[in-house]
């Protein structure tokens, strides 16, 4: 059997407690919400903390409250949770969507959106056993030196596979950092580099702690998610789309692409390409080709590169069709 | 061959057409409740007192030499009870014996990422992981063959030092009359080249194995094996140990599909740690080296070549197949047999060639995986059927019922068969799907597909040669009216031991719950050969029949003198044995049997089962040959985006000609699983390796190792067609493999129907519908697919006449020219002496 390495298990009940733990476990500490990412990380030795540091018994990142201002949801919430609280579901149908569609039942049981935001960014040369790795020598997001997928490259190239991150950085969500040296509040797609090995702006001390969506008032937003089967992939490709309407046109509006970069990837041209119009054909064969211009996929993931680059192009413009229609059923009665 | 007869004769006619009272219904399986709520014991369940785990270190080269190997570091380390190198176990096996060329660790040369070097036992898992870490190999590294086609053009280095030259394993030759002549009289000849991706077999439970040497120096091995036979005689082999100083008990297996049928490393390894230890041994693979043990589909890519007359009939068929067999033989000269020899059997072909290689490569061995050799010809003829049908303006259902192979008659490569159902089968799913009013006739994006098969029902011969039954079953009755029944068969999920129950039930009248059931174990169970090429039902079956009526007619001679009747008058039902002219007269079970034991003694009896010789008397002739053949037809429904090439199957028909249902229920379970399985192949199981990087597996995990899930899962429409065989137990016929055989190609076909364009590969997967999708938008071959078949030096020919040719099922001198019976004008139609409809 593929076995977990022994370590150790730590629940801290506050914020404090975690803390300290982390300052005295140093590099080999680190945090988990579910382990659904961590642990099989870890069977694999993908990472190899010592000490594991629950963030679940601590009540602050539990729990999802609407406010007049928004949404403010801790990221302890299982996926489960997210995607069947009925307010939610009613004000932010894209986000509980989005958590609906990871993985499997089971999984989103014991998966966190934490856990989702900062998942680790994958490979299939580096999501693989040790004994895998090392026969093709490993690669430079653990134990090696180049990138197997880019030889040449001097960065690696690991894929950004959340299905909410996305939508989170689609909808314009902020996400509140805490550290022992204190907190801040940041866009949620400044959380996130375009680096497969720092995937992440945050401290490894940090711990998130709130995401605060905006209200839901005037704007729409939608995700499609590209994957081989209905349940268990990891995205090879997600299209969040965000529009703010003004009356019949938009005032505003973001396409990001999940599962093609090391980040949550922003195709600014698409959303400016689509301000002032009403979202015609037109209009959304602009966006669509914007979007599949800079969307590079690498040989890394399931399905051929070049299909799914061909993709991008579909997915963004049933995505935008979604949303087109959706606006058209609104407001039909008026 | 004298007990076979002996059956035969024994048999009451009405057998086929009796009415039953426990066979054909729909039965819960003997052991589901312990299954569903968790209380089966899988070898992985077993727990000795002072057991130690082993684990096997693998190679990290595709190909390489073994310079040295250094276990010191890791024997020395705490809690490390022994190592193990190649140098241990210099005893080659093999499942085949033309192929031993298995190591139980590599001695001198690794052929596969994974190909296991050394092994570790160890107080727990983790020790025994940590202690491969300081094993230290030295390697010089070979150059890699990637695939068959790289195999055939590098034949140095090569992989084996022994097969038909390079790195060709097996080459095949064989010629059933003149084909130049057949295609010479043929309106239309038509050639293609397909492709069908290997694939695994992924049963849910990990192989595992746990070893036990006893003080009297007797080894116990516990294995989830479907094969406990063979693994004893490998034991024997490699372990230097008298048979009788081995039993192997089969473990109920999570799942099999032919992957657990060969004796492997890891139960050789934790047998001779257990012997060197004094302690019992286990180990539980990991997922990654299930996917290592392999023993699946062979890619194969295949050239066919037939001629047809203007209504379809066949005059000739010519067939290649090139077979990537991975590091070792395992059964692949059976498997490369198999691409060639069911192409017969289901339409009349008169004239047939059939050339068929298989190259080792530097990946995991590939072997038997449920319809072992045969899925990968079937989808190449039916979807080369299909565009036949299309050139001739045919209706493909039509074409196929016209020519169907008659029942009671031989086929070209002298196989015989027996029931034959097929026509049943497709009038089935052509009128459930409406195939009518929806062939070539639905909106683009919508299609419909249809394809058929046939199946062996158990290999005529064993893997290894010998004149003794192929199963035999036990049967002990007691006092009390319970029934034991001892057979070496075993139980991988299939409901072979509820079969046993069945069968027992119905000939001596109890309740098949009343009947214990002991398989698997090679010191308590007479031989039966293994869960294999769709044998057991038949096989086991039989034995079982006869076992039954040995005893049935013990107890009837005593309870005929007690009700002062003749033997004759006495039926067995309802746990009674009575009258049939006044049933109110009568004994219960359990008495009848206290008086025959009060008479006779224990009441044991047995019964084993030889299958019939095969008319078929040249070189290669012993693979194909089975006691009776099932067949299949089946018509896919499928939903085809233009936009995107993605395939969605929303709903299969399937009919199976499965002779007899013993039991309903675990028959439509195997047909549907079997669909479930087909379906997997057809649209995304794989695998797929790194050429370029080390060869190594691309994918060998659960998630990223691409099976459906239930979501995809289509909706299945079945059919149980019942065409007895006289062959069968009660008429049965197997349904475990042969109804996974027409899945692929009537997608295949369907996906035609629906835009247009001909993906000659499984997988169909959206890549190459958009691509083939591309292509016709361009004007261009609305193709995907393979686009050539590299030269093969093959051998001369093996020349053997049809039946219809005047032949005697021998091979006739190579002298060109002068094949006897040679008849022109009698091709196409079915010769003298073969029954037609
Ligand atoms: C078979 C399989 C399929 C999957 N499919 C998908 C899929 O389709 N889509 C998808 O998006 N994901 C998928 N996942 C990944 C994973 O299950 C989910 O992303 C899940 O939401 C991760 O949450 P978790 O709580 O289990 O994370 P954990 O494993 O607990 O944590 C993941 C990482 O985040 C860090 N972390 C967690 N919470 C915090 C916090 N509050 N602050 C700072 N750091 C934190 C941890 O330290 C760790 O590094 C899949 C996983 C598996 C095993
Ligand atoms: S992208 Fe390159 S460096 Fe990054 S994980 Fe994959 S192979 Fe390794």
């Amino acid at each position: 059997m593929l076995r977990l390495p022994s370590f150790t298990y730590l629940q801290p009940s506050t914020l404090a407690e975690a803390w300290r733990m982390k300052a005295d476990a140093g590099p080999d500490g680190a945090f988990v919400a579910g382990g659904t990412d961590l642990y099989p990380n870890m069977k694999r030795r993908q990472q190899e903390p010592k000490v594991v540091i629950s963030l679940m018994g601590i009540p602050e990142l539990a729990g999802c409250e609407m406010r007049d201002a928004g949404c403010v949801v801790g990221p302890c919430i299982t996926l489960s949770e997210l995607s069947i609280l009925p307010s939610f579901r009613r004000s932010y149908p894209a986000v509980a969507h989005a958590a609906e569609l990871v993985s499997t039942p089971l999984l989103r049981n014991m998966g966190t959106l934490g856990g989702n935001l900062c998942l680790d960014t994958r490979c299939n040369y580096y999501d693989q056993t040790y004994e895998w790795r090392k026969a093709i020598d490993f690669c430079m997001k653990k134990d090696g030196k180049i990138c197997w997928v880019a030889p040449s490259s001097p960065r690696c190239w690991a894929v950004s596979s959340s299905d909410v991150a996305p939508v989170m950085v689609a909808i314009g969500a902020e996400f509140r950092l805490v550290g022992p040296k204190g907190e801040r509040v940041m866009p949620a797609g400044r959380l996130y580099a375009n680096d497969g090995i720092n995937y992440l702006t945050k401290h490894p001390d940090e711990i998130l702690a709130e995401v605060r969506l905006p209200a839901p008032d005037g704007w729409d937003a939608v995700y499609h998610k590209l994957r081989r089967r209905g349940s268990f992939d990891f995205p090879v490709l997600g299209v969040a789309a965000w529009i703010d309407w003004d009356g019949a046109d938009i005032a505003d509006a973001r396409i990001v692409l999940g599962g093609v970069a090391s980040w949550p990837q922003e195709v600014a041209e698409g959303g400016t390409t689509l301000k002032g119009t009403d979202l015609s054909d037109e209009a959304i064969a602009r966006a669509a080709d914007a979007a599949y211009r800079p969307a590079k996929p690498l040989d890394n993931t399931d399905f051929d590169l070049s299909w799914r680059k061909q993709m991008t192009r579909v997915y963004v413009k049933t995505a935008l069709e979604e949303l087109r229609e959706r606006r058209r059923s609104t407001r039909k009665p008026s | 061959m004298a007990t076979r007869r002996k059956t035969a004769a024994d048999r009451p006619p009405d057998r086929l057409t009796a009415a039953f009272r426990v066979v054909g219904k729909a039965l819960r399986k003997v052991d589901a409740t312990a299954k569903v709520v968790g209380a089966t014991k899988f070898a992985d369940d077993v727990a000795l007192p002072r057991m130690l785990y082993a684990k096997l270190l693998r190679s990290p080269h595709p190909h390489a030499r073994i310079l040295g190997i250094d276990p010191s570091r890791a024997a020395a380390l705490a809690g490390v009870k022994a190592v193990l190198t190649g140098k241990d176990l210099p005893i080659p096996f093999g499942i085949l014996p033309v192929s031993q060329d298995e190591h139980a660790l590599a001695p001198d040369k690794v052929r596969f990422v994974g190909d296991p070097v050394a092994a570790v036992a160890a107080v727990s898992e983790e020790t025994a992981s940590a202690a491969l870490d300081l094993i230290h190999v030295t390697y010089e590294p070979l150059r890699p063959v990637t695939d068959a086609t790289d195999a055939v053009t590098h034949p140095e280095p090569r992989i084996h030092d022994y097969g038909d030259g390079g790195n060709l394993h097996k080459l095949i030759d064989l010629e059933f009359g003149d084909v130049a002549e057949g295609f010479a009289a043929a309106d239309l000849v038509r050639e293609d080249l397909l492709f069908f991706e290997g694939s695994t077999h992924l049963p849910m439970e990990q192989h595992a194995a746990v070893a036990d040497w006893s003080p009297d120096g007797k080894l116990t091995l516990w294995s989830s094996t479907q094969t406990p036979h063979y693994v004893h005689r490998a034991l024997a082999k490699v372990l230097e140990l008298s048979p009788a100083k081995i039993r192997v008990i089969a473990t109920p297996n999570g799942g099999g599909f032919g992957g657990k049928s060969d004796p492997f490393s890891h139960e050789i390894v934790v047998a001779k740690l257990a012997m060197l230890t004094g302690r019992p041994v286990k180990i539980t693979l990991t997922r990654e080296e299930v996917f290592y043990c392999h023993r699946g589909r062979h890619p194969a890519l295949m050239w066919v070549k037939t001629g047809v007359k203007r209504d379809g009939a066949i005059t000739a068929m010519h067939f290649k197949s090139l077979l990537d067999g991975g590091g070792y033989g395992s059964y692949g000269v059976a498997s490369t047999y198999y691409t060639g020899a069911l192409q017969t059997v289901t339409y009349h072909v008169p004239r047939y060639k059939f050339q068929g290689a298989r190259a080792f490569t530097n990946k995991p061995p590939c072997g038997p995986k449920r319809g072992h050799g045969t899925p990968q010809p079937r989808f190449a003829l039916e979807v080369h059927l299909d565009k036949i049908a299309e050139q001739l303006g045919m209706d493909p259902a039509e074409l196929r019922l016209k020519h169907l192979v008659p029942p009671n008659s031989l086929t070209a490569n002298w196989l015989r068969i027996g029931s034959m159902g097929l026509g049943p089968c497709i009038r089935k799913v052509v009128a459930g799907s409406g195939w009518k009013e929806k062939f070539r006739k639905l909106p683009h994006g919508k299609g419909i597909g249809l394809a058929c098969s046939s199946y062996i029902t158990g290999a005529g011969l064993a893997i290894y040669w010998n004149p003794m039954p192929h199963s035999g079953v036990q049967l002990k009755c007691d006092r009390g009216g319970g029934v034991t029944v001892f057979c070496g068969s075993t139980e991988i999920g299939q409901g072979s031991d509820s079969i046993l129950a069945v069968i027992v039930a119905e000939v001596l009248g109890v309740d098949p719950f009343d009947i214990a059931i002991v398989t698997g174990d090679t010191d308590l169970t007479p031989v039966d050969l293994g869960s294999y090429s769709s044998r057991v039902t038949l096989m086991t079956g039989n034995a079982a029949i006869q076992a039954a009526e040995r005893a049935r007619d013990i107890i009837a001679r005593h309870a005929a003198r007690k009700l002062e009747l003749p033997a004759e008058r006495l039926a067995f039902a309802e746990r009674r044995v009575f009258d049939v002219e006044n049933p109110a007269r009568g004994l219960s079970f359990a008495d009848a049997v206290q008086l025959a034991e009060a008479a006779e003694g224990t009441v044991g009896t047995v019964g084993s089962y030889t299958p019939p010789a095969s008319p078929g008397r040249y070189r290669g002739a012993g693979v194909g040959p089975s006691p009776a053949y099932s067949y299949s037809a089946c018509v896919a429904e499928v939903d085809v985006d233009p936009a995107t090439g993605i395939v969605r199957v929303p709903r299969i028909f399937i009919a199976h000609d499965v002779g007899r249902s013993i039991n309903a229920a675990t028959v439509m379970g195997q047909i549907e699983g079997s669909v479930y399985m087909g379906l997997g192949e057809a649209l995304m199981e794989e695998m797929a390796y790194r050429g370029n990087r080390n060869v190594v597996h691309k994918i060998p995990s659960l998630l990223e190792y691409k099976s459906p899930t239930t979501l995809e899962m289509c909706d299945v429409v079945t059919y149980v067609v019942e065409d007895p065989d006289p062959n069968g137990p009660f008429g049965a016929k197997e349904c475990g493999q042969g109804p996974l055989l027409p899945v692929p190609p009537a997608v295949a076909n369907a996906v035609y129907d629906a835009v247009g364009v001909r993906i000659d590969v499984v997988p169909i997967t959206p890549e190459k519908v958009f691509k083939a999708l591309r292509r016709k938008a361009k004007g261009e071959e609305p193709r995907f697919g393979p686009t050539a078949f590299p030269d093969i030096p093959w051998p001369d020919p093996t020349r053997v006449p049809p039946p219809w040719e005047g032949g005697d099922g021998k091979a006739v001198p190579l002298t060109p020219g002068a094949s006897p019976g040679l008849d022109g004008a009698r091709i196409p139609g079915h010769a003298p002496g073969v029954r037609d409809r």
